[in-house]
């Protein structure tokens, strides 16, 4: 059974629909992400589940009981949440100790479970601390500690990554695996990084305007998404009008004034079906025009652009019937950064079983 | 550091100097000095009609110059000490009962929408665009009636009623600053109502309390129109006995000893707060 089951949730502002019809359940030990752009409604959607507001319509089921009359002290929920709302007047210890006092736990319990939670976070020396004399990233680890000190059955963290810089968010986010695994707590994340998303999730629910646009694995969203947001929102991507012009094993897809291209076949796709070829740049071969390619896919253009960020390349590629095209190309040998001047002549090929066709 | 630098250093330093002198000189002139005169004043005798009696001249020894009198007369009979200690009572009780009054009031007003804020807090204020003592009066006529007029009593609901405010705006200010994320957090992690406020907001809320309770402490240890008005015999305070040996006794060097006493003593007290808020107060 799953533990939580989030059952057609809808939550109204006024006129304005915050979360529509949410329908998905959480497994036990599961690293479940809540992703998408600012305004979808990830945060309210977790305050349901904390219990500081409640559905307008469904319902929230956590171990098979519906958490309707259930207050968010009772809950055995816990939040991270962005600003860590650390107790600003107890020392780290006190703060980490605080959801065990509330438990009524004896002192001897407390202090023992305290102190191996700081040692988990790498906090020992900071015991008696107040957060104000921590960096962001101690004072993160101060409020996981927090939350998880009496191991809720589902923790939820509402972008609790989003004030660090770089360097320490993707430390972080390692830290947060290697926790996750090691407590077994189930995660609730939500986040707009989607780079995020995809390193630690084990499964993604990619939100929009209050609905749910698609739920998988990273790799599934990543490689096979259901529609132009999603293919939009998850990483880079190339997308172009496309007609259906012959369906068999493959698709035969008219780009418009570029020509024709063969594509993966997808069910249900009937002949004069309009929609977008979606493609990766790491799926695009680049070559200078001069070369031949083996694709069945190709088309000469020119570097319009490149863009170097040190381990990639893209190459911003203009067609000839003036959509642009980014390819990607790795710069693993050394002291090559750059193959194509601007305005050089370039082949761009792909593979009949690269891309997508997306209607919706 | 380069010329136009030093100069720039320089001129501010300068400005600094300038904005700062004239408050600077009103607080030496208009209370460093009388404090002075006041701490002199202790040690001499009282003249004839009042004032003081001169330092030097042709007078009998035991009426001119300076003299620890004064100090002997407080020290030696206890019905001062008793003044002194029935004050301290009279302003702690009165500083509790507007911790306990202004509390959910500066609760209410900090919980309330944003823009209906400003509107509670002048109402708060609002007693004082009439005058003082008209209000205090107002109290006769409010108790006279229950028979409860010149008590202590009277005196207390007079002193509370006139310093709630004091209490009220510093909580208010204290209490508008806290983070509401945080009691979603003491929620969210098993806090009860009760526990969410006794073990977040009011420790958070410990400097609006020091504040507000000197702000109300120690206007009270001196109050003596209060006392005066609504109070019988029984009830007189330092302030009154303060009052009464300058304007009734005329005999200021001892009203002087008394206004030294009670500095000396709010400045113990003050010092012993301090003391004990910072532990407090270093966490909030
Ligand atoms: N209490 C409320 N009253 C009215 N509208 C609200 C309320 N809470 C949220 N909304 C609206 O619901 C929508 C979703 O808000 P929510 O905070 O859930 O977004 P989010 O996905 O968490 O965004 P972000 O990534 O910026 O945090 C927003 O358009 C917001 O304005
Ligand atoms: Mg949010």
């Amino acid at each position: 059974m799953a533990l939580l089951e989030i059952r057609n949730v809808t939550r109204r502002f006024d006129d304005f629909v915050a979360v529509d019809h949410v329908d998905f359940s959480v497994n036990a030990g599961e690293f479940f992400t809540l992703l998408g752009p600012s305004g979808c409604g990830k945060t309210t959607l977790l305050r349901m589940i904390a219990g500081f507001d409640q559905p307008d319509e469904g319902a929230i089921v956590l171990d098979g009981i519906d958490l309707k009359d259930t207050s968010p002290e009772k809950r055995p929920v816990h939040t991270v949440f962005q600003s860590y709302a650390l107790f600003p007047h107890m020392t780290v210890e006190q703060n980490i100790a605080f959801p065990l006092k509330m438990a009524k736990q004896s002192e001897e319990e407390i202090r023992v479970k305290v102190k191996n939670a700081l040692a988990q976070v790498a906090l020992n020396d900071r015991a008696t601390r107040y957060p104000h004399e921590l960096s962001g990233g101690q004072r993160q680890r101060v409020a996981l500690a927090r939350g998880l000190i009496n191991r809720p059955r589902l923790l939820l963290l509402d972008e609790p990554l989003g004030a660090l810089d770089a360097k320490l968010r993707e430390q972080m986010q390692i830290e947060l695996i290697a926790l996750q695994r090691d407590i077994g707590v189930t995660f609730i994340f939500v986040t707009h990084a989607q780079a995020e998303a995809l390193a630690l999730s084990h499964r993604i629910a990619v939100m929009n305007h209050g609905r749910i646009e698609q739920l998988d694995e990273p790799d599934k969203l990543y490689g096979a998404p259901k529609n132009r947001f999603v293919a939009d929102f998850i990483g880079n991507v190339n997308m172009h009008e496309a007609t259906v012009q012959s369906v068999s094993a493959t698709l035969t897809l008219s780009l418009g004034k570029l020509g024709q291209i063969a594509a993966p076949m997808r069910a249900g796709v009937k002949v004069g079906d309009v929609g977008a070829f979606v493609i990766r740049p790491e799926q695009v071969s680049i070559r200078a025009a001069s070369e031949a390619s083996p694709d069945p896919n190709q088309f000469v253009g020119t570097v319009n652009d490149f863009l170097y960020i040190g381990d990639v390349t893209t190459y911003i590629v203009n067609l000839p019937d003036g959509e642009r095209l980014e390819a990607l190309l790795p710069n693993s040998a050394p002291g090559r950064a750059k193959f194509f001047e601007l305005g050089d002549p370039v082949r761009v090929s792909w593979k009949a079983e690269a891309g997508a066709f997306l209607t919706a | 550091m380069s010329l136009t630098q030093a100069t720039r250093v320089r001129g501010e330093r300068l400005l600094k100097y300038i904005v700062s002198a004239p408050p600077f000189v009103f607080l030496l002139l208009f209370f460093l000095l009388p404090a002075l005169i006041m701490v002199v004043a202790s040690f001499r005798y009282p003249g004839e009609f009042g004032g003081l009696a001169p330092l030097f001249g042709d007078l009998p020894a035991d009426e001119k110059g300076l003299t620890l009198e004064n100090y002997k007369i407080f020290f030696s009979d206890f019905i001062y000490a008793q003044i002194f200690l029935k004050s301290i009572g009279v302003a702690a009780l009165t500083t509790l009962i507007c911790l306990v009054m202004a509390y959910p009031v500066a609760l209410l007003i900090a919980r309330s929408p944003k823009k209906s804020r400003d509107l509670m807090v002048l109402l708060c204020v609002l007693p004082f665009a009439s005058n003082f003592l008209v209000r205090v009066y107002a109290w006769m006529i409010i108790l006279g009636p229950f028979n409860l007029l010149f008590s202590r009593f009277a005196v207390i609901v007079g002193m509370v009623y006139v310093h709630l405010p004091f209490m009220i705006l510093p909580l208010y200010t204290n209490l508008e600053k806290h983070d509401p994320t945080l009691l979603d957090a003491a929620q969210d992690l098993g806090a009860n109502g009760w526990h969410r406020f006794w073990r977040v907001t009011f420790p958070m809320s410990l400097p609006g309390i020091f504040s507000g309770a000197v702000l109300v402490f120690i206007p009270v240890l001196g109050m003596f129109a209060i006392p005066e008005i609504l109070g019988g015999k029984d009830d007189w305070l330092v302030g009154n006995m303060i009052k009464e040996s300058f304007l009734g006794t005329r005999d200021w060097p001892f009203g002087s000893m008394l206004s030294m006493m009670l500095t000396i003593m709010v400045l113990i007290i003050a010092a012993l707060s301090t003391a004990f808020a910072k532990r407090g107060m270093r966490r909030a």
